[in-house]
């Protein structure tokens, strides 16, 4: 799936098939009863959820969330201070802050080390151009599983090769500064994949007559390049943000898990050890980690699938 | 971020002067000079500074999120256009030759040190002991193919990668097939399926743990779902999480949840992408529905099935929150390998383990990768 395709959800200018032929077996009642069966069964798991953060303790406690249904509208049922509990003695208000302080810097960065990459590879020339972009994409194979610990051992010691220190004791662990490269390495091959791809599909001509116009590489690449390439930029940065904002085993190796530095999925998952069966707190918690990806699902629904298709090539 | 040091504290306003000429160009060569010096010295300075402040756990936590997003953001910006003013330094005749490493370059060094050097290191250090000092041979692959949870965390992999791909690709291909002949309500009923994609490994888990959650008898009443309708049904509750090896079959059904969206949107449009001429021309020759999709919708889309089976195969190889989420792994039989090496690394501090399993997963997931880029290509190709 190239990111430089329009969406592939909806067929643009193409009516759908049942009203383009009329056909009286479309959508026959077996059909939308099957579709609404799957779609509830889809959806309950997040209803409870939902109406589980919304009730109190005692009564979720000691009833399931269903019952809610025998009657929504009575009195006391529901309550808001689950939210609450959760973002102050839970620590998923500092915890939120958190998962921003890390998604917005390990999403820019990338995209933006990975779009001057890919903007050199397609139109600048140099030695060895070639063989550095296949060498990045290659690396679109390791797993990042694979390079946890050494990366984790560079941040506590450095790294030497002989007496060449190739990477300075700086101490990363535990700081935003340390995740932050780490996921910037992690989707780098991918961006840098796409990007190119893009870039490099670029009509010719606009380059060529900004350069007689006296234009520069840099000029080129931050006026006219990155302007153009918006929907590309847009996808996967929506892709990559959910995949560090959902991310817990990054942020679990170099952020840690301490109360002031921990991000919304550690404290999630801290949570479920150290409260056990805390329901009313654990449904609240989650809820609110969902909301931020829920919104941009919501709001942009279409770029979103277009990041996500693409991704299905990260390593 | 030691690439130059971020020469990103402003310090150049003297360089965005336009170009000197006759006398003055002496004293703006030096300008430019001091600048230029100025600029690495003055950023380190600032970046040191910042992220002294950035570790201080007595600041507010506000400010520092605050001063992190924006140096994070700010910082990659000013390195490319710190690095692209020293180029303009540079003779003329250097200038053009220097600077596509300047474009090329940040990229290469991180790459080079958080993959490459990493996947050397993870190699040598999967033939060392706990402490990664001595080599100790082949012991730790000899471990991880004879321990007992090695085993059935290579058992349960297996699982994983086989059961996850058949049921998300299945139901999502229904689902796509069905839901492209609704006449209204398509693109809602496609988004709710779509929608646990948006969510956390670690929130989804938290999810089904409400419905799979047990209580013993005497420990309060059970409200988990499944629990409920067994006592809706007059049976006694099950402890559904220690149930194995069934436990493994409820913890995939949550992967399977929150990736049939994926497999379903892309489906749906590989579906929609076949002509419509072909499928009624079927019709018209009385092929019934059934045939239709049998005989020329899945031979249409049997490329795009591949891609989403290789990308779900590769997920289900890798994954890790829902098993470490849903907690103790080793006891209810549920391990994976990605689980174990963060257990063995983390928990056991035993590195040479850690890196030995973290081989077996690359060299595994090397072949159905190299399978997926390949027709990620032939796919672009085409287009």
């Amino acid at each position: 799936m190239s990111v430089a395709e329009p969406i592939p959800t909806e067929p643009a200018g193409k009516p759908p098939r049942s009203l383009a032929t009329g056909d009286e077996r479309s959508a026959g009642w077996f059909v939308r009863i099957t579709i609404l069966v799957v779609v509830i069964i889809w959806l309950i798991p997040t209803m409870g959820v939902l109406i589980t953060s919304f009730r109190p303790e005692t009564l979720v406690n000691s009833t399931g969330w269903w019952t809610v249904f025998a009657n929504p509208f009575k009195a006391g049922q529901w309550t808001f201070e689950n939210y609450s509990l959760a973002l102050d003695a839970g620590g998923l208000g500092n915890a939120f802050l958190n998962s921003l302080a890390v998604s917005l810097p390990a999403t820019v960065i990338p995209i933006a080390i990975a779009a001057f990459a890919a903007y050199a590879f397609s139109w600048m020339e140099f030695r060895g151009r070639y063989v550095m972009f296949i060498a990045v994409v290659a690396l679109l194979v390791v797993p990042l599983q694979m390079a946890l610990i050494p990366i984790l051992r560079l941040y506590n010691n450095g790294g030497t090769l002989g007496n060449f220190i190739i990477f300075p004791d700086l101490d990363l662990v535990g700081t935003f500064l340390g995740v932050w490269l780490a996921h910037t390495a992690f989707g780098l091959p991918l961006a840098v994949y796409l990007l190119r791809n893009y870039i490099g599909s670029l009509p010719s001509s606009i380059i060529e007559s900004a350069k007689i116009d006296g234009a520069d590489h840099f000029t080129i690449f931050w006026r006219l390049i990155i302007p153009l390439s918006v929907p590309a930029l847009a996808a996967f940065a929506i892709f990559q943000f959910l995949w560090v904002w959902n991310d817990l085993l990054v942020a679990y190796v170099f952020l840690g898990g301490t109360s002031e530095n921990r991000v919304l999925t550690i404290a999630l998952s801290n949570l479920v050890g150290s409260t056990g069966e805390n329901w009313h707190l654990l449904t609240a918690a989650a809820f609110i980690s969902m909301t931020l990806p829920l919104i941009v699902f919501f709001t942009l629904q279409k770029y979103f699938v277009r990041g996500l298709t693409a991704g299905a090539v990260k390593g | 971020m030691k690439t130059s040091s971020d020469e990103r504290s402003g310090a150049s306003e003297v360089l965005a002067e336009p170009p000197p000429s006759g006398a003055n160009s002496v004293l703006a060569s030096l300008l430019r000079l001091i600048g230029a010096l100025a600029i690495p010295i003055v950023g380190f300075f600032v970046l040191w500074a910042t992220f002294d402040f950035l570790r201080d756990a007595e600041a507010n936590r506000f400010l520092i999120v605050g001063v992190a997003v924006v140096v994070g953001v700010g910082g990659v910006f000013f390195l490319y256009w710190g690095m692209n003013r020293l180029v303009e330094l540079l003779p003329d005749r250097y200038r053009e030759g220097v600077r596509p490493y300047i474009f090329v370059g940040p990229a290469l060094v991180i790459l080079t040190v958080f993959l490459i050097y990493p996947v050397i290191n993870t190699i040598l250090v999967s033939f060392k002991d706990s402490q990664g000092e001595s080599f100790v041979g082949l012991d730790n692959f000899k471990f991880v193919f004879t321990d007992q949870s090695m085993l059935r965390a290579i058992r349960n992999t297996f699982g994983w990668i086989v059961i996850v791909p058949l049921f998300g690709v299945s139901i999502g291909l229904a689902f796509a097939t069905l839901a492209d002949r609704l006449r209204r309500g398509e693109a809602v009923a496609k988004s709710m399926i779509f929608l646990p994609m948006a969510i956390s490994f670690a929130g989804a888990s938290i999810t089904w743990k409400l419905i799979y959650s047990f209580r013993p008898a005497g420990f309060g009443s059970n409200i988990g779902l499944l629990n409920g309708i067994m006592l809706g049904l007059g049976q006694d509750p099950v402890s559904w999480l220690d149930k194995h090896p069934w436990n493994n079959l409820f913890l995939m059904v949550i992967m399977v949840w929150m990736q049939t969206g994926f497999a379903m949107v892309v489906l749906s449009a590989a579906i929609k992408s076949i002509p419509d001429e072909i499928i009624e021309a079927a019709r018209i020759d009385g092929a019934s529905e059934l045939q239709v999709f049998r005989r020329i919708m899945i031979p249409s889309i049997l490329p795009t099935i591949a891609v989403v089976s290789t990308y779900m195969v590769i997920n289900a190889m890798k994954v890790f929150d829902i098993v470490f989420v849903m907690g103790s792994p080793e006891t209810r039989g549920t391990e994976v390998i990605a689980e174990r090496m963060i257990d063995w690394f983390f928990i056991s501090n035993n590195d040479g383990r850690g890196a030995a399993i973290a081989v077996v997963l690359f060299i595994a997931i090397i072949p159905v990768m190299i399978v997926n880029i390949r027709r990620f290509r032939e796919e672009e190709a085409i287009r």
